[in-house]
């Protein structure tokens, strides 16, 4: 099978059907649910209600979706679109790394959970030699003071930094 | 003679604002950090602005803009190397650099090509910052005639050039930008107060955030893009000499680098063309115009000087209609809005009128953007080449502990984290099945404009001729009714000749007689298949144990 999706379309074949029918779906889906979900108050100008410009979006949507659909050169599912759909939930590892990550942070620290984090992750993507755990290491390090301790970006203090001792304390929550 | 007062006198003003140090230092690490991130493939603009983006939220907004800005006008600078040593585009818009940077470089001229790139890049940046410069009053005149409907038109006019930009993904392309109006009006609804698509959930109360969509569609996507492939091997070439041979070189082809310039600045100013119609213009000028014509994609000089003068002479530009009508033209300037709105600055006419100094302030960052970069890579090219060589899962990992910081440090909202996780995997289904990204963004954009901006103008119309009966906005409904007709003629061009194609490569005659010839070919097919079935029903069913 060629990976070229044909003469109108740039890019490859696999995968395209089964991105092409959820979108219609949930297009569908959504312009469904515009009575639902919106309201259209009598004696108002058509521009000024609010299932107005939501309207807009999700009929654009389904319309213009179906007509991808319909343009698509290949319109029975093959295994390459299988194959396509495992890589797209292989990915849900690398979101679960994020989120764990996002949790972890307001509990255990900044500092701590970005240098574990970098490790393991850095392990994980098969790295072992300790020129790249120290690159790693560095990396998070470098985050870490660049954003909280100098950009002073918001990121809050730890439950676990609560139990320091007085200034570290205050040192921790404010830099770290 | 009063004009050239004045603006001596307006560059003055607007120069006091750059002479803070923390202007100055956002520019040098705009500048320094934009080429870092340019050279490295796989990185790019998107993700470092996004990234980036809710940290300069708590800085002056000049700095914040001045920092963006900086990335934004340098990566270009940058990309070219990787497109010149190892045939891979640091950023997307230096593709086409690939064509000759490489060739030069296989032929062992490296840093002849390089220092074309660098030279070329530095004459498209301050031709588009000085034409920009004396536009200022001209824009500064027209800006105010744009009211809301003007607004509107020009806001429509930008979403159907990004998605007709789309050439072969119209569809899709335009279904994303509709997914893009739709999120912009998830929440509550500014006039009526009723709520939109919230599901009842109070998070979706306040609507869907730009910078969250952003972050995921842009950074976590390239971060698992990048965490799913795989290294590669690099082999640099040793560069020595010194890089200053292309300014010389690039004087010989004046008329190549005028004309890419020139493109660059016009295709920069219209919203949804930017970086890849101005190169493939000025390429295929350059290319029509020049005495070696076959030399072209084998490594002239030319061609790259073409290539690099455009997309440098962009982002300058691109800076008009956000910063004069408050509509950008691609992502990029999309999420410089957003610092703006942050900090309660309305990009648009009153910009214009009210704040020219802080205009001309960031041309001028951009003015000095383009010698700080061009000084910092006479210097430091052969260190700087080393970053090209940092494997692509390492940056995967770097570039999603970099995304906690974009998302988190908005809201400290574990939520707004998980919504950003989703868009990234939406942005990364995208990128791997090559389809666009931009129109979500833009659509969120400019249908939030539209829909504001709608309301407002149809107060004061009484009759749907009412809406175009100004000069500005006639010219953009006509422009919208160009642009549609233009797309439309070419999709039926392409059709006919993609039918013509199909027609002189079908190998299936389709005479009279071999048509005959087929159906009794069918017939006896049929027939035989009759037969053996009649013949099995006959036949006794063997008794044999198997």
């Amino acid at each position: 099978m060629s990976d070229d999706i044909g003469e109108g379309f740039r890019g490859p074949r696999r995968g395209q059907l089964p991105f092409a029918v959820g979108l219609l779906a949930a297009s569908v889906l959504l312009a469904a649910l515009l009575w639902d979900q919106t309201v259209w108050k009598d004696g108002k100008d058509w521009f000024s209600q609010a299932r107005f410009w939501p309207a807009v979006g999700v009929f654009g949507m389904a319309g213009f979706s179906a007509l991808h659909l319909w343009h698509l050169p290949r319109k029975r599912f093959a295994r390459p679109d299988w194959i396509e759909g495992r890589n797209w939930l292989i990915v849900f590892e690398f979101v679960g790394w994020f989120l764990a990550y996002v949790w972890l942070v307001p509990l255990l620290g900044y500092l701590p959970v970005t240098l574990v984090f970098a490790l393991l992750l850095t392990r994980r993507m098969g790295y072992r030699s300790p020129r790249m755990m120290g690159t790693a290491l560095v990396f998070g390090l470098a985050v870490v003071l660049l954003f909280k301790a100098f950009l002073q970006v918001k990121i809050p203090g730890a439950a676990l930094y609560e139990f320091l001792p007085g200034a570290l304390r205050n040192f921790f929550i404010l830099y770290l | 003679m009063q004009m050239v007062t004045e603006f001596l006198a307006q560059i003055q003003a607007s120069s006091g604002i750059l002479m803070r140090w923390d202007v100055g230092l956002a520019l040098i690490v705009g500048s320094v950090g934009g080429v870092l991130i340019g050279a490295i493939p796989g990185v790019g603009p998107a993700v470092a602005i996004a990234i980036l983006l809710p940290a300069t939220f708590s800085m002056d907004p000049i700095v914040g803009l001045t920092m963006l800005l900086g990335i934004y006008g340098s990566s270009m600078y940058g990309g070219s190397i990787p497109a010149i040593l190892i045939n891979t585009p640091g950023t997307a818009v230096n593709a086409l650099t690939t064509y000759d940077g490489f060739p030069m470089t296989t032929r062992g001229e490296a840093r002849r090509a390089l220092s074309l790139a660098y030279s070329s890049s530095f004459f498209g940046g301050i031709f588009s910052v000085a034409c920009l410069i004396l536009l200022a009053p001209v824009l500064a005149k027209i800006a105010p005639m744009f009211g809301s409907r003007e607004i509107f038109l020009a806001a429509l006019l930008g979403i159907i050039l990004v998605v007709t930009a789309h050439r072969r993904h119209t569809l899709i392309a335009a279904a994303m930008a509709s997914f893009g109006i739709w999120l912009s009006t998830i929440g509550l609804h500014p006039a009526t107060y009723s709520k939109r698509y919230t599901f009842d959930l109070s998070w979706l109360s306040s609507g869907v955030n730009l910078i969250v969509v952003v972050l995921g569609l842009f950074a976590l996507s390239q971060a698992f893009l990048l965490l799913m492939g795989d290294d590669e091997k690099i082999r640099l070439t040793r560069l020595k000499g010194s890089f200053f041979q292309g300014f010389r070189e690039l004087l010989r082809h004046p008329r190549v680098a005028g004309v890419a310039a020139s493109f660059g600045v016009v295709m920069g100013m219209i919203p949804g063309v930017g970086e890849f119609t101005a190169q493939f213009m000025s390429y295929t000028y350059a290319q029509k115009s020049s005495k070696r014509p076959e030399d072209f994609g084998h490594g002239s000089s030319e061609g790259l000087i073409a290539a690099e003068t455009a997309n440098n002479a962009v982002p300058g530009a691109a800076m008009i209609p956000l910063l004069a009508l408050g509509i950008p033209g691609e992502a990029l300037t999309a999420m410089m809005l957003s610092v703006f709105y942050v900090h309660n600055v309305t990009p648009g006419p009153q910009l214009f009128q009210n704040d020219m100094d802080f205009v001309v302030a960031l041309y001028l960052a951009l003015l000095i953007l383009n010698v700080l970069v061009v000084a910092f890579l006479l210097v430091a090219t052969n260190q700087l080449i080393r970053v090209v060589k940092i494997p692509n899962r390492f940056l995967g990992v770097a570039i999603l502990t970099l995304s906690f910081v974009g998302v988190y440090s908005l809201r400290n909202s574990f939520t707004d984290c998980i919504l950003a996780a989703g868009f990234g995997v939406l942005g990364y289904i995208l990128k791997r099945l090559h389809l666009p990204v931009v129109p979500i963004v833009l659509g969120m954009v400019l249908g939030n404009i539209m829909e504001v901006k709608l309301r407002s103008a149809m107060a004061r119309v009484k009759t749907p001729l009412d809406f175009v009966d100004r000069p500005i906005a006639a010219i953009l409904f006509a422009l919208i009714l160009l642009v549609l007709a233009l797309h439309f003629r070419r999709v039926l061009l392409d059709r006919k000749e993609r039918k013509a194609r199909e027609w002189s490569t079908s190998h299936a005659s389709t005479s009279f007689a071999s048509a005959l010839s087929h159906r009794r070919d069918f017939l006896l097919t049929e027939r035989g298949k009759r037969l053996r079935a009649k013949r099995s029903r006959f036949s006794r069913p063997s008794t044999d144990e198997r």
